[in-house]
């Protein structure tokens, strides 16, 4: 590796590196640390009236001991969670922290010796005490890599990140030729992990080549996919890992400004993002002349405002330049006249984030995980009917199942799995015979599904296959810019045929004019989301066809889920007269007695359908049962 | 009808909170997020005056303005609720919980209450879909809304009401 010039770059960063270091030494140091995670999710738990608690205890028992706020560790599950760090003992984490815990853990196992065991996930480090993380069996499928920091250091510090080899890889990059970063980038065959997994290293020298300046880069980060919160969890957590690999994509390309495009329904994320740019401008890490070479860079936040065909790259382009977000042919593609018609690179926020490590680790390093043509990892938000839901990280070519069952801990309240829907409204429905597929972005493709961003939600034996196509359908419909005829009125056409589904109305002939609709919409859209708006329907027809025959045939949904199809009802038998735990809780005053025998009777004008009174039923008598068609209900 | 008074008062609101901010054509996304931070909507007032300090088409503005989901056209109530309906929530039952917010307030979602004290909304994905059925209530995503917590979230901001109502006599 030739350094094309001996510039300060190496002494100037070493002593940026030095001192954040020392910062982070010195925290370590203290006789105890506690981080809370207070990402988004974090904080719909309680995460703030926790960190409130520990800082209250902490001053009424006259301590002087760092609470820090730090992002999401992916043990969604197991929120509120927070790490304490004390002498003598490992770091350990502690699961559904709320005020009372957090003043315990105060005064029995900071001011005292007592680890509170009962409310422990589990230790950082091996120890004798409490197992920790990595013996658990999900560690052994687990890799993380652009997931390490999160949940560990204080995303609002830049010298957590720096300490823990932050910008490294930026200091090292600035000291090579650009192409050869590029090179390097194409060898580890690193594909956008946007969705369409386009090569990043392609689009990266395509931009180089092309002629016009200033160039842009341009982070996505409109995770508009309804299940997915993976960028909003790395943005939250982990900012700077975006910053450094915006600004080695900026070096490479010879970009001079670039642009985050964030979703406005993200705050927390819009917040620490500002921050940790303030941050990286003061120490030179951005601006000009970073770090005394002669590359300039500086990133501007721009706030999205709720479509989701922003997500697209060329709607974005038009978002950013203050137009409706409508979608452009392509080509010419962004890489060669994007924003304000100059070559621009958009990546996703995951694929930012693997840029440093691959600077820092080589392309062999980045090409030896995963498949051969899909090496790395991916990055998973799983949620739904699951065990462990929370933000998982696997090498490609982990199974399905493995994620599912070995590293989300399989189905809850002991249902069956019925399906994984992945890659939200572009993607599809996949059962269980589809289990043992390796996740990459080509054998998904083949299975009727999308890597997508990386929205993965579990469906169990309750949730109608049904009802998912139409709730899909309505989003994208709802989404269509408007701008091609079959994706705006054939989402629309679409969305009537399943809600008519859903209503036990249709034919059966409708399918056949379903899917031939669906696979015209494909045809006829010009960007990602029209093409991709059927796939929920297609995957489902392939592999769940039989649930929609019910549907139509006999006015029943199998699932017990659409509400038309449904009702509530109380067996006599079972009801115990004493009781009245329903009557209480329905919402819309429907239950009452019978006026002779005082069992409970649901009134199936008046019944919404909420299932309140199902959840309060109490276990003992289980007397609320749904059934399907409506009929089914005895007079 | 908005008043004469009304609309002189939005206008002048709009320019002040214009001065500040750059006349590039570029900028008028983040222009009318700044003045909808400002107003808490976009009446058509404000719109004229963002395309006059941009120096562009009314037509401009107001496609822009329909065509997100994050602007809105009517005011908003003192209480902001967003019932998310990202896939993980829809399954969990996300859609009954919209149906009891609306069974409650009386309204529909876009909607404002007559007395203007909450707005109801759905969000696409708010990206708690761990914590599912969310809702977001001014901003502050609640976990696992049930049509029974939607009652108790009302409840609180009832009482929370009859407090301020003391105070005041």
């Amino acid at each position: 590796m030739k350094a094309i010039k001996p510039t300060g770059i190496a002494p100037t960063f070493q002593e940026i590196k030095r001192q954040a270091q020392a910062r982070w030494r010195e925290l370590q140091g203290a006789r105890a640390v506690i981080m809370v995670g207070a990402a988004t999710c974090g904080r719909a738990a309680g995460a703030l009236t926790v960190l409130r608690a520990f800082r209250d205890e902490l001053k009424k028992q006259n301590l002087d001991l760092p609470v820090i706020e730090v992002g999401c560790m992916g043990h969604c599950y197991a929120e509120p969670v927070a790490i304490i760090a004390r002498e003598g003992y490992p770091p350990i984490v502690y699961q559904q922290v709320n005020p009372v815990i957090a003043r315990r853990l105060v005064k029995e196992f900071i001011l005292g010796n007592d680890p509170c065991l009962d409310s422990v996930l589990g230790a950082l480090e091996e120890s004798e005490l409490v197992p920790s993380l990595a013996d658990f069996p999900r560690a052994q499928f687990e890799q993380k890599i652009i997931l390490k920091n999160c949940g560990y250091i204080d995303p609002e510090e830049i010298d957590h990140y720096i300490a823990n080899g932050g910008y490294s890889a930026l200091a090292k990059a600035l000291q090579l030729k650009p192409e050869k970063i590029i090179n390097e980038v194409k060898k580890s065959g690193l594909r956008g992990r946007g969705g369409a997994g386009f090569a990043t290293g392609q689009k990266w020298a395509t931009c180089r080549q092309a002629p016009g300046m200033p160039k842009y880069i341009i982070c996505n980060a409109d995770e508009g996919d309804p299940g997915a919160f993976m960028d909003r969890a790395i943005l939250e957590s982990d900012p700077h890992s975006v910053i450094e690999g915006m600004s080695i994509a900026g070096y490479a390309v010879g970009a001079r400004y670039g642009y985050i495009y964030v979703r406005a329904e993200y705050p927390l994320a819009v917040h620490r993002t500002r921050i940790a740019l303030r941050q990286a401008r003061k120490l030179n890490l951005l601006g000009k002349s970073i770090l005394g070479s002669d590359f300039s860079f500086d990133i501007k936040l721009f706030q999205g405002s709720g479509a989701f065909v922003c997500g697209e790259e060329s709607a974005l382009i038009a978002s950013l330049e203050g137009r409706a977000g409508t979608p452009n042919n392509r080509p010419p593609y962004p890489a060669v006249s994007g924003l304000n018609g100059r070559p621009t690179v958009v990546n996703n926020v995951k694929t930012l984030a693997f840029i440093r490590h691959i600077v820092d680790k080589g392309a062999k390093w980045f090409a030896g995980i995963g498949t051969p043509n899909s090496p790395g990892t991916a990055v998973f938000a799983l949620a739904g009917k699951v065990v462990n839901t929370g933000l998982v990280e696997v090498p490609m070519g982990t199974s399905l199942r493995q994620v599912v069952f070995d590293v989300g801990s399989g189905i809850p309240k002991g249902k069956k799995f019925k399906a994984v829907q992945i890659g939200g409204p572009s993607g599809g429905c996949l059962p269980e015979s589809a289990l043992d597929l390796p996740i990459d972005f080509d054998s998904l493709a083949e299975a009727g599904a999308m890597m997508g961003s990386g929205g993965m939600i579990v469906l169990d034996e309750d949730d109608c296959m049904v009802e998912i196509a139409r709730y899909f359908l309505e989003f994208t419909q709802r989404e269509s810019c408007g701008k091609c005829t079959f994706c705006r009125l054939g989402t629309k056409q679409m969305l009537e045929t399943l809600s008519e589904f859903t209503k036990g109305k249709g034919q059966i002939k409708d399918l056949d004019k379903l899917s031939e609709l669906a696979e015209d919409v494909k045809a006829g859209s010009l960007c990602g989301l029209g093409r991709t708006a059927p796939n929920p329907i297609l995957t489902n027809l392939r592999y769940f066809r039989d649930e929609y025959e019910a549907h139509i045939r006999e006015g029943r949904c199998p699932a017990l889920m659409c509400p038309e199809l449904i009702a509530y009802y109380i067996i006599p038998e079972k009801c115990e007269l004493t009781c009245d735990a329903c009557v209480g809780t329905c919402t819309v005053e429907a239950i009452s007695s019978h006026h002779k025998k005082r069992y409970k009777i649901i009134d199936q004008e008046k019944c919404v359908k909420c299932g309140t009174c199902l959840t309060s039923c109490p276990p003992q008598y289980n007397a609320i049962i749904k059934v399907s068609p409506p009929s089914a209900v005895p007079d | 009808m908005v008043k004469t008074e009304e609309k002189t008062k939005i206008r002048e609101q709009t320019r002040r909170i214009l001065k500040r901010l750059s006349r590039k054509r570029g900028n008028l996304i983040p222009t009318l997020q700044r003045v909808q931070a400002g107003l808490g909507y976009l009446p058509r007032e404000a719109m004229l005056e963002v395309a006059k300090f941009l120096g562009i088409p009314e037509i401009d503005v107001y496609g822009v303005v329909t065509f997100y989901n994050q602007f809105r056209l009517n005011p908003p109530g003192r209480h902001s609720i967003r019932v998310c309906l990202g896939t993980a929530c829809h399954m969990k039952g996300g859609y009954i919980t919209l149906d009891a917010w609306k069974r409650r307030l009386k309204i529909d979602r876009g909607q404002t209450t007559p007395d203007r004290e909450f707005d109801l909304d759905t969000v696409a994905c708010v990206g708690c879909c761990v914590m599912a059925p969310v809702t977001v209530v001014d901003d502050k995503p609640e976990a696992k809304v049930e049509p029974t917590k939607v009652d108790g979230i009302l409840l609180s901001f009832e009482r929370e009401r009859q407090k301020r109502g003391k105070k005041k006599r």
